[in-house]
């Protein structure tokens, strides 16, 4: 049986947990244009213990999904280090789950056949991988829908079957690259609630990529928070909410108190990543009072 | 706590729903609407519900039926009446005199071996135009060296029509049967490879990834990811490729061949049968229309995920 089901059938939680320990190092990656070198990202530290679900958050354009990428494996830093488990990442693996911002699931491919193309890849007979499938279908609730074909599908059960074909290998981490940003706001808040009881169940260490301040506190046991470009780590804010956690917290004052201080952190970032004459203008909105007497001077 | 009070809020009103205040919202009167709740079962009679699901196919169907008929009518008046306005219909055969003909032919194995000969030519020079052309493109949409070695010598030969090839062809090969398949193999092949390669250009590269991602390695990734990715367009360059393998098929037989239904239909001009010139027309579309439905039928089975 594939590790995976081992896994969700009720293994020692405990055995999982030794694994998946990210570190990256002293990051650095360039990109190289007609003007020269551009430095995407600079300087950065992250850390994810085993088990741990850590978030990335930052402005667009930040490099916090290059960061993700390098560990997937896609990409190479320019100096600096990515590892897991002590093991340097050399390129993709079955390892380190994906999940995608864009609907990444084969179209050709049943939701069973996706969720099984993992378990292919690593020569696992056809009956086995089935039965595996099955299994981690019906735990995320996606048994109806195991003959469908992705076309027929909601968004939000599109990146549910993402997550568990990520899943189905068995991997030590897992990454996603804000897999919700498509779906709508409602569903957004289900998927969430969807990722915490998966990530509780399996152990797994996920780093998770967003520029949802919500989000990123909700799920996350910690949060680093990025500069706009060339990015690099501006604070690293631990989120000591208790486990489990369900949507009302969102309402706590200890939640709302971490979303006031990311927030501030967070615009300072966007603002600087618009450009010094967005930031003039835009800075002299955000602080003024919008009261009915300001208003009027503005006009 | 908040949140659970706004629930108990927006339940209470569905809750007493059978008491309809007159200060009722009205956002809520169709759904309780007793005309519209009678309607309903109406519709779904399965017979009217298939006609009402439908009702665009009849529409077309009934249109282009009319179409046909209003084409047949027009050819039958411009035939009987020995039409001569600039374009002369003095010799045209009439569509009755061509359906007896046509009803002559079925019974007629002359004709027939006519017809299966060029099926059989189609048959060779598509097939193997399409088992050339489709992995070649694969080939090249995957491995850049190739692609920047083999695509120019292909876009020097692209531009000449197959027809070009016909004297050519005559000198490269032993007999007249197989110069005939060639050119039909030639006509097919670059409309395939385009295709296909066009096909490779577009494959999603966050699919490439996903498959990375989960373990795919080179020969894996080509049948899990490329091929099925590429299909569609494999599909349209068949389509494509079919239709100028008819045209270069018939072109051939009307200039080298022996038999074939291109042959047979100029041979009726030389041999002043008028009416088989109309029957071997007909014959080349509906053969020519029979064999892209062929291939927009085998490309539905194979590509079960495009059926909405």
């Amino acid at each position: 049986m594939s590790e995976a089901i081992r896994g969700t059938m009720g293994a020692p939680a405990a055995a999982r947990v030794k694994s998946g320990l990210i570190e990256i190092k002293n990051f650095n990656l360039n990109y190289e244009t007609m003007d020269g070198a551009v430095e995407a990202v600079t300087a950065v530290d992250i850390r994810v213990e085993p088990g741990e679900f850590v978030s990335i958050i930052g402005p667009s354009g930040c490099g916090k999904s290059t960061l993700l990428n390098a560990v997937a494996g896609f990409l190479k830093p320019t100096s600096g280090t990515v590892t897991v488990d002590g093991e340097r990442v050399s390129g993709p693996s079955a390892d380190r789950g994906m999940v995608f911002q864009q609907y990444s699931l084969f179209p050709w491919k049943t939701v069973r056949q996706n969720v099984e193309f993992g378990l292919k890849m690593k020569g696992i007979e056809r009956s086995r991988r089935e039965q595996a499938a099955r299994t981690l279908l019906g735990i995320a609730g996606l048994s109806a829908f195991e003959n469908r074909y992705p076309q027929s599908l909601s968004g939000g059960m599109k990146q549910r079957v993402g997550i568990v074909r990520a899943l189905a290998t068995g991997p030590k981490v897992l990454l996603l690259d804000e897999p919700f940003g498509a779906l709508d706001a409602q569903t957004r808040l289900i998927m969430q609630q969807v990722l915490t009881n998966m990530w509780q169940n399996l152990k797994i260490s996920v780093l998770f990529v967003t520029h949802d301040i919500d989000e990123a506190i909700f799920l996350s046991d910690r949060v680093y928070c990025m500069t706009a470009r060339p990015g690099t780590i501006k604070a690293e804010i631990p989120v000591p909410l208790e486990r489990p956690r369900k949507q009302s917290i969102m309402l706590s004052s200890e939640f709302l108190a971490l979303r006031r201080g990311l927030m501030s952190l967070i615009r300072e970032e966007s603002l600087k990543a618009m450009g010094n004459e967005a930031n003039a203008l835009a800075l002299q909105g955000l602080n003024l009072d919008m009261s009915a007497e300001n208003i009027g001077h503005i006009i | 706590m908040q949140h659970m009070a706004l629930n108990s809020i927006s339940a209470e009103p569905i809750a007493d729903d059978s008491a309809l205040a007159p200060g009722t919202p009205s956002i809520r009167k169709p759904s309780t609407d007793p005309q519209r709740a009678a309607e309903t079962p109406r519709v779904a009679q399965p017979v009217r519900r298939w006609f009402w699901m439908y009702r665009g196919k009849f529409r077309a169907a009934a249109i282009g039926l009319v179409a046909l008929l209003l084409f047949l009518l027009t050819w039958h008046l411009l035939t009987t009446y020995r039409v001569n306005i600039y374009i002369r219909f003095l010799n045209v055969p009439s569509p009755e005199q061509v359906l007896d003909r046509a009803i002559r032919a079925a019974g007629d194995p002359k004709f027939f071996s006519h017809v299966t000969l060029s099926c059989r030519r189609i048959l060779l020079g598509f097939l193997i135009a399409a088992l050339i052309a489709v992995p070649l493109g694969l080939i090249m949409g995957r491995f850049r060296l190739f692609r920047e070695f083999v695509f120019p010598i292909s876009e020097v030969f692209r531009p000449i029509p197959a027809i070009a090839w016909v004297p050519m062809a005559i000198m490269l090969w032993p007999t007249n049967e197989e110069s005939i398949v060639f050119i039909t193999f030639l006509g097919s092949f670059f409309p395939i490879l385009l295709n296909t390669l066009h096909g490779m250009s577009l494959v999603d590269p966050v699919l490439v990834r996903a498959a990375e991602s989960l373990g795919a390695r080179r020969f894996a990734m080509f049948r899990e990811v490329y091929f099925p990715a590429t299909l569609p367009h494999i599909f349209t360059g068949l389509t494509i490729g079919m239709g100028v393998a008819w045209v270069s098929l018939i072109a051939a037989e009307m200039i080298s061949g022996q038999f074939g239904i291109g042959y047979f239909t100029w041979e009726a001009y030389s041999l002043v049968q008028y009416s088989d010139i109309a029957l071997g027309m007909i014959c080349i579309g509906v053969l020519g229309l029979a064999s892209s439905a062929l291939i927009r039928g085998v490309g539905n089975l194979v590509m079960p995920w495009g059926r909405s």
